[in-house]
């Protein structure tokens, strides 16, 4: 079998491109051709609008798990099938003060909450948080002593995520959620919806 | 398993070695032999029984709380022996009052038990006097009451079903 190898695009329009850009530079394009080359090649937005589209697509979760979701959580975030990489959320963060997104992965008990709310109040805004499956959404079938009913209670949350455990498509499906969120909404005003001033962690 | 021939015979090498008050009773259920003790005598039972006799009971595979409510005295505490030289399993069994729940603790004789004295106090409220750290475990700190007792409030929060619709009005207020 002969293989060919094709070109990629046309070899006289890529020649082309490169003599327009180096005219560029040097300030010979004028006129209608200058109109022509920005429009062709430069991007009009907002300074808002590029922030949050960077934020979004670089969404560092921080590397925390709480009960079984956290399994369905690697399968989702790391995993090679359903691989979180591709929405650009995958660089899960040891420490809180480099993580952007908090996932909820598992029951909340009231030992664990006042550790979990430490992890929150650390990392640095903008945060958001996930709560993943039943139990860290309205404390699922736990409905007893032991569990925090709802991680709301103590949090603002942006998603919640159903399921027992979630699949990894419904997480991958509440981190684009989230993103899109980020992407429409800078400034989400939970802090507004909670009333949930001074509780920005002081540094020292 | 010991069988009930057997569990009556440890039974006897029991009172015979540390008096007539150290047994209470005997109960040989579902192929399960069950060693009642008086609450006082725990750990010189459980020592004897590991230490003290011929083929001892050398593992001590779980230590557990119960409450059985109606019943007087209320609090459980089952002790589950494994012996390798007999290859048989034994349940101690002694029950303490809800006002004075006091039990000796056997973390000296089994090391084992530390963790789980700790855990049937953190949810039952018995106390193991001479355990070297009786905190709890499981629960907060600070949290108050028993959790696993049959009297203590079941928590959470209401949650309508069909089957309940009725007796919560405006349950979404």
């Amino acid at each position: 079998m002969q293989v060919t190898r094709q070109p990629a695009g046309d070899a006289g329009d890529l020649r082309v491109r490169q003599l327009r850009a180096r005219q560029m530079l040097r300030g010979e394009l004028e006129g209608e051709d200058l109109e022509a080359y920005v429009e062709e090649r430069v991007l009009m937005t907002r300074l808002e609008q590029a922030q949050a589209w960077a934020r979004a697509n670089a969404l560092f979760p921080l590397g925390f798990g709480l009960a079984c979701c956290a399994i369905e959580m690697i399968t989702a975030i790391a995993g090679p099938r359903n691989d979180l990489s591709r929405f650009g959320a995958e660089v899960t963060r040891a420490s809180p003060r480099q993580a952007d997104m908090i996932i909820l992965s598992g029951r909340v008990s009231i030992k664990m909450a006042p550790v979990i709310r430490r992890l929150y109040d650390q990392m640095l805004e903008p945060k958001w948080v996930i709560a993943m499956g039943a139990c860290s959404s309205s404390a699922g079938m736990f409905n007893n002593y032991a569990l925090v009913q709802g991680a709301d209670k103590f949090l603002p949350v942006d998603v919640y995520v159903p399921g027992c455990p979630p699949r990894p498509e419904a997480l991958t499906y509440g981190v684009i959620k989230l993103q899109n969120k980020i992407k429409q909404q800078p400034d989400l005003g939970w802090r507004e919806r909670y009333q949930s001033y001074g509780t920005e962690e002081q540094s020292a | 398993m010991p069988d009930a021939t057997g569990l009556e015979l440890i039974a006897a090498e029991v009172r015979d070695k540390l008096g007539e008050d150290a047994v209470v009773g005997t109960k040989y259920a579902h192929e399960r032999a069950v060693l009642e003790i008086s609450p006082a005598r725990v750990h010189d039972v459980v020592a004897y029984l590991k230490e003290g006799a011929d083929e001892p009971f050398d593992s001590l595979m779980s230590v557990h709380g119960c409450d059985y409510l109606p019943e007087e005295p209320r609090l459980g505490v089952h002790y589950e022996l494994l012996s390798k030289a007999r290859v048989e399993r034994l349940a101690l069994k002694t029950r303490v009052g809800v006002d004075d729940p006091a039990l000796p603790s056997v973390v000296d004789v089994f090391p084992t038990a530390e963790y789980q004295e700790r855990e049937v106090y953190d949810m039952f409220g018995v106390v193991f006097d001479g355990h070297p750290d009786p905190r709890r475990i499981l629960m907060p700190e600070d949290y108050e009451g028993f959790p696993q007792r049959r009297d203590f409030p079941m928590g959470g929060e209401p949650v309508i079903f069909t089957y309940n619709e009725d007796e919560m009005p405006r349950w979404y207020d």
